[in-house]
């Protein structure tokens, strides 16, 4: 087994809230208690819902955060804020609203340029365009491109910029925030092949937040899923796609909608939302929620176990 | 006789580059207690017929249409005054983004009563009892002390249920929900949809259900009609359009679903969607069609007869013998 190019290791991040006149300040518990390993040229996926913490995992591993507590290694050098500006064109991320994420201003070779004016300040001007080019080239725009502004760009050709922008300072982790969420189903499949190319080409490592199964299922490696700032189940995609442990992501597999109206159709109905971050339940998150509850359930946190494919859940499905 | 009925309809914008065609020649029939979805992608003109159908495009729009009924009553030369009479009441909508549909000034339960009174001519007692009543239906708890909260104060769930609930206040015959659950978590999702659907068949409405979401459509709709780039190139019952897809689009477009994949790398279809200014002369897809060839490019196709699933292409018998591969 090769070494992991990201360890995390117990990562937690609290924000704090003030309070008002009435009411006394609160932690938001974000995130906490998240261990993974990410190795080069795999796919790690983060699923779950909005508010589940996965965004605050992508900020922690850009170093754009510093996290509350736990370690983070990323190329087997601790992470510490002092170490952020050496460490943080290993890793870069691509958002999921390619509207956004450009700037209107600036042309598709400035757009590219900037990563190197900024890290790499000795590089000559001429260098800097012939890297620009090299990468319109890889990431499948054509050379007229490079002159263009945003504006001028369907949904699909924005991201595959912002996926340019992000590979120009050769990283080795790409962090995915919902890259193709925004995008057409028809976009959304030319773009997965050019991260799945890309891949290989370069042996990345890829941090892939999404909340579509479909996708998920298609393009990772590995599967984290997450409930209210904790994972509830890890495992290899192929277990864990085919048999559940947690009762959680059980029932989000069988609510996501697939294409097919043969398909036997046992959706597990959750009833009701997700509790507020700031008022976390004591004993298991899910415990509003879940079909199996028990009295144990309310008292008890449930922590991952040892096996390939772990859950956190006191009454697991296997 | 459908309850709602349109045959060509029509949507041109003027904009300040000359005239731009989002709705081209869309045919469209929902009966009492049907389930039709319109599926598409960004562009394919989905949300602006049923908007034009509703009367709620910018006066730039022009719509022309052969027939525009709604139980047999003719909307086109209709005035605006008369129009507000059905929709809202016969006729309503529910929107995408649930917190930018519902103003943010007012209680939820303001909004909600606003058309009962309006509609309805309900007094305050009856106003403030149906808007319990409604809530509960559509699975918000606590509905009393919810009538007072802003839309702020709520989640992105309860939200698009209190617009759902807006929606129905008036039991409507005819309910176009335009992408309902996309800015919702799948298990939301799951409620919205049933919730959708246990309301139709209670209240015996026809529904109109516009995603870009092949999953959704195939486990909630009976019928099914696919855009491309304003025009209508397929209609077919849901499992027919599953199991035989007519129209190479739709073909593609099934494809390329990554749970439908073989392999790592994904079929695609290749370009985009044409614009403005780089509409075909002849099939609106012949760009991107793998069986396309002169013909295509240079007649446009008129749609085919049900069996062929009223495909717009020139191929589609060929293709369905399987003479073009």
């Amino acid at each position: 087994m090769t070494t992991p190019i990201v360890q995390a290791k117990d990562l937690a991040r609290f924000y704090t809230v003030k309070g008002g006149l009435l009411s006394k300040p609160a932690t938001v518990k974000a995130l906490s208690g998240v261990d993974f390993d990410l190795q080069p040229g795999k796919t790690l996926a983060i699923v779950g819902e909005s508010g589940c913490g996965k965004s605050t995992l992508a900020r922690l591993i850009t170093m754009i955060e510093e996290p509350t507590s736990g370690s983070l290694t990323i190329n087997g050098v601790d992470i510490i804020p002092s170490q952020w500006s050496k460490m943080r064109e290993t890793v870069q991320i691509v958002f999921q609203d390619p509207y956004s994420s450009l700037n209107p201003r600036q042309r598709i070779g400035q757009i590219l340029q900037e990563p190197l004016i900024i890290n790499r300040p000795q590089m000559t001007a001429a260098d800097r365009e012939t890297q620009a080019r090299k990468m319109i080239e890889m990431v499948g725009l054509r050379p007229e491109h490079y002159d263009r502004y945003p504006h001028m760009f369907s949904g699909g050709q924005r991201q595959r910029i912002a996926i340019a922008r992000a590979l120009m300072l050769d990283p080795k982790v790409l962090v995915l925030d919902e890259p193709v969420s925004a995008l057409d189903v028809s976009i959304q499949s030319q773009i997965l092949n050019l991260l799945v190319d890309l891949q290989e080409r370069l042996n990345l490592a890829y941090l892939f937040i999404s909340h579509d199964l479909s996708v998920v299922r298609h393009f990772a490696d590995d599967v984290i899923v997450m409930y209210l700032g904790r994972a509830v189940e890890k495992g290899p995609k192929e277990q864990l796609f085919a048999a559940p442990r947690h009762p959680y992501s059980k029932a989000l597999l069988s609510t996501t909608p697939r294409a097919d109206p043969d398909a036997r159709k046992e959706r597990i109905k959750l009833e009701g939302e997700l509790p507020s971050p700031m008022n976390i339940p004591k004993g298991c998150a899910f415990a509003q929620r879940c079909w199996l509850v028990t009295d144990q359930c309310r008292q008890t946190l449930p922590e991952l176990d040892d096996e390939t494919h772990q859950v956190a859940c006191l009454h697991p499905l296997f | 006789m459908s309850l709602l009925q349109i045959r060509n309809l029509t949507v041109e914008f003027a904009t300040s580059s000359g005239s731009f065609r989002a709705v081209d020649g869309v045919d469209l029939s929902v009966d009492k207690g049907e389930l039709l979805a319109i599926v598409g992608e960004s562009g394919s003109g989905k949300s602006v017929s049923m908007l034009a159908l509703m009367g709620l495009l910018p006066w730039t729009a022009t719509i022309t249409a052969d027939e525009m009924s709604f139980e047999g009553r003719d909307l086109s030369g209709i005035s605006a005054r008369e129009r507000r009479k059905i929709i809202g009441k016969d006729m309503a909508m529910i929107f995408q983004e649930p917190m930018s549909s519902l103003n943010p000034c007012f209680t939820v339960g303001f909004q909600i009563k606003e058309a009962l009174r309006i509609h309805l001519g309900l007094n305050r007692k009856e106003r403030h009892e149906r808007a319990v009543e409604l809530f509960d239906q559509v699975g918000i708890p606590a509905p009393e002390s919810r009538l007072n909260t802003f839309p702020h104060q709520m989640s992105g769930g309860m939200n698009q249920r209190v617009v759902i609930a807006m929606a129905i206040a008036c039991k409507p015959k005819l309910l176009i929900a335009d992408e309902p659950t996309t800015a919702l978590d799948v298990t939301i999702q799951a409620q919205i949809l049933d919730l959708l659907i246990r309301l139709r068949d209670e209240h015996d409405m026809g529904l109109v259900l516009i995603t870009h979401d092949m999953g959704v459509v195939a486990e909630t709709a009976e019928r099914v009609q696919v855009q491309y780039a304003g025009q209508k190139v397929e209609e077919q019952p849901v499992r027919d359009l599953f199991r035989t897809p007519r129209h190479p689009y739709t073909t593609a477009l099934l494809s390329a679903l990554p749970e439908r994949a073989t392999s790592k790398i994904l079929p695609t279809i290749p370009g985009v969607v044409p614009g403005q200014f780089d509409r075909p002369k002849g099939c609106l897809f012949s760009p991107r069609c793998r069986f396309a060839d002169a013909t295509c490019a240079q007649t446009p196709p008129t749609p085919h007869a049900e069996g062929f699933g009223k495909a717009r292409c020139h191929h589609v018998e060929k293709i369905a013998a399987g003479e073009l591969v």
